[in-house]
């Protein structure tokens, strides 16, 4: 019983982080300015990893906690390197 | 789903969890694909990544530690690392687009910071 209520809200919430990452692409392809697609991106990758921890709940293994640590690792490395591009121009002077 | 030793309070507590950290990401995602301008839109996605964050990796450390009868707090580490970014980049990301917004000199941005760069003859 507590497997299939598990099982059912892991579902639900997957179909809604996938939603969430649906409209974070809308406004990754709709937004107007460099900047909206910047935080998209940022948004975008924040609820990837949401997403990698349920399936890892799904599957019962830690393993993919790792790779949502390296993905919260490297969205904040490019976060800042795409802010520092919309200020300067370029990443690296 | 390989475990079926989780108690049915705990399953539920679990679920529960889960699906408010979801709904959480979820309106976070919405506002931001709806709100009009920038410097409205860029506070949507934080809901995302402090509440849909904290509550979902709740949940998973709750489901991990009950169904290994152990303590597993590794997505603490998650957490934490989040918690210290977020801040940070989006603020980045915000005085990039304030920078870009004055130099085009469009919109209703305010000017810049009355600071002690400012030339000293100005209009008193």
């Amino acid at each position: 019983m507590s497997a299939v209520i598990l099982g059912a809200a892991i579902s639900v919430a997957q179909l809604m982080l996938a939603a969430a990452m649906a409209l974070c692409v809308f406004r990754m392809i709709r937004g107007p300015r460099a900047q909206d697609r910047v935080i998209a991106l940022d948004a975008f990758y924040v609820t990837a990893m949401l997403l990698l921890i349920t399936l890892g709940m799904r599957t019962g293994s830690t393993r993919y906690f790792e790779a949502s640590a390296i993905i919260a690792l490297l969205g904040f490395a490019s976060t800042v390197a795409l802010a520092k591009f919309l200020m300067r121009g370029e990443v690296i002077e | 789903m390989t475990e079926v030793d989780i108690p049915l309070p705990v399953a539920l507590l679990i679920a529960a969890v889960l699906l408010t950290g979801a709904l959480f990401t979820l309106a976070g995602a919405i506002g931001l694909a709806r709100v009009q301008t920038f410097y409205q839109r860029v506070h949507a996605p934080t809901l995302g990544a402090s509440m849909g964050m904290f509550l979902i990796l709740s949940s998973s450390i709750l489901f991990f530690s009950v169904s290994r009868g152990a303590f597993v707090v590794h997505e603490t580490l998650i957490a934490v690392f989040l918690t210290l970014t977020t801040p940070i980049s989006l603020m980045l990301v915000v005085r990039a687009a304030l920078a870009r917004d004055r130099f085009e000199g469009s919109g209703d941005v305010p000017g810049t910071e009355a600071g002690p760069e400012r030339p000293p003859e100005g209009p008193a």
